[in-house]
């Protein structure tokens, strides 16, 4: 059976991993290299690197590290932050990624999706959305450069149009990212989830909420989720993976010890 | 063959991505090189056949790099991961072309019921007992998945895999073999395998 699958998320800001509480006042949280290699070794499926600066500033992510990771990683990598172009994308993954992951440059231009599944295949373009729930008008929105605070904006995309739009033009993964749910530790905002679910046939990663082992044993049961994706509970030691891991096996949910 | 004085070419097929097998080789303390050179290639005591991307796209860099018939012709093991696994087969549904045919069997489309599209992540396999490739892998070992299209099981299948049907996990013929999951991004069972095959 596939498994489902623990990603702890390392934002990288200034070649540090970096994590914000709703994207914002980033605390250092220690190198890229020795976390990637300890989460690895405590039994992490995957890891993705997000560098949170990099859409925002109009620069392509730093690539040393990328290649430092590889040489050190042995599970599957996903890098994102500021690929525009089929190049951009081919130097990442030449310097070792598995995957990369897009966020605003494909709202800017959703034709790069349908670039990047023709030159690299499906399988490596995972397709990152932030969603955020308005209360006020009642609408789930997509936001684009989230990694700048000041530069943050509401699209014209409404959340589930946008994921049927990228898996039309060629997402092999959604990792969808609830924006009210970032750092604060309460939860998957598991309707959304499970809302979007319903329209998404390609692998699905939740992200943002996660704050003690039971959310996710509900994300994978009841939002169906693929995947789960956490940052601030690893990096602050308040979940130990390999425990996480063997809790959820416990709940009957399908993991690799 | 000692670490030291083996001879390990991981073919430059020209797709992105070569470098995680190479450091994943690395990693149990081998030499290896990357070449596209005839010479090279020919004095290779393995070979490693990676390649990530579109059997289109991969095929089409075979042609120009004049690939096709050196690495049908090599006598000595071959490994092929991933698409290169799948373009060591007779046919691609993916891109609708004749691939290498060094193991029987064409490559198509997953059918996989309501389950998704690629299958990815980790997923369990059922290696034939006693193979050399899997000794020390148990039954229901996890390796790590990233595909669409797949080789259905056939006679020269020596793991099998299941989503949403059974396929071919890995395959062996003569001196080609090829394994549909990354070995070199399987954790430990996956430098397991890499030795095996070192050490065959």
């Amino acid at each position: 059976m596939l498994a489902r699958r623990i990603i702890p998320c390392l934002d990288v800001k200034d070649g540090k991993v970096v994590k914000g509480v709703k994207f914002r006042n980033h605390e250092i949280v220690g190198d890229i290299v020795p976390l990637a290699a300890r989460y690895a070794e405590e039994g992490a499926d995957e890891l993705v690197f997000y560098d949170i600066t990099a859409s925002s500033d109009a620069r392509v992510v730093d690539k040393s590290w990328v290649s430092r990771v590889a040489e050190v990683i042995d599970i599957p990598f996903c890098v994102a932050g500021g690929i525009k172009t089929e190049e951009d994308a081919k130097r990442v993954l030449e310097f070792g990624a598995d995957k990369v992951s897009i966020n605003s440059p494909a709202l800017a231009d959703p034709s790069l999706i349908n670039r990047l599944a023709d030159k690299f295949g499906v399988q490596c373009i995972v397709v990152g959305i932030d969603s955020y729930y308005c209360e006020e008008s009642k609408t789930y929105q997509v936001k684009q450069f989230t990694g700048d605070e000041s530069r943050t904006r509401t699209t014209h995309w409404n959340t589930f149009d946008w994921v049927k739009e990228v898996q039309s033009r060629g997402a092999g993964e959604i990792v969808l990212n609830v924006m009210n749910q970032d750092g604060v530790r309460c939860g998957y905002d598991l309707e959304q989830l499970g809302r979007v679910r319903d329209i998404c046939t390609v692998p699905l990663i939740a992200s943002g909420g996660a704050g003690e082992m039971l959310h996710f044993a509900d994300v994978f049961k009841q939002a169906d989720v693929d995947g789960a994706l956490a940052a601030s509970v690893f990096h602050k030691a308040i979940i130990n993976i390999g425990e996480l891991k063997s809790y959820l096996k416990d709940q009957g949910v399908e993991i690799r010890l | 063959m000692s670490q030291q004085d083996s001879n390990i070419v991981i073919i430059d097929t020209g797709c992105a991505n070569l470098s995680s097998v190479k450091f994943a080789i690395e990693r149990l303390g081998y030499q290896v090189i990357v070449s596209k050179e005839p010479s090279v290639l020919q004095s290779a005591d393995k070979l490693f056949l990676p390649g990530v991307g579109t059997a289109k796209e991969a095929m089409k860099n075979f042609v120009e790099r004049d690939l096709v018939e050196q690495v049908k012709n090599l006598t000595q093991p071959v490994l092929g991961i991933c698409l290169g696994m799948q373009l060591m087969a007779k046919f691609s549904q993916e891109g609708q072309l004749d691939t290498l045919g060094v193991v029987p069997g064409s490559i198509d489309k997953m059918q996989v019921g309501k389950l998704r599209l690629p299958h990815m992540g980790w997923n369990q396999i059922t290696p034939e007992a006693n193979h050399p490739l899997f000794k020390d892998i148990p039954a229901g070992t996890y390796f790590y998945f990233v595909h669409s299209y797949a080789l259905a099981v056939n006679e020269c299948t020596i793991a099998s895999c299941e989503y949403g049907s059974p396929f071919t996990a890995a395959v062996g013929k003569n001196n080609f073999y090829g394994v549909q999951f990354h070995p070199e991004r399987s954790g430990k069972a996956g430098a397991q395998l890499i030795k095996n095959f070192l050490e065959l």
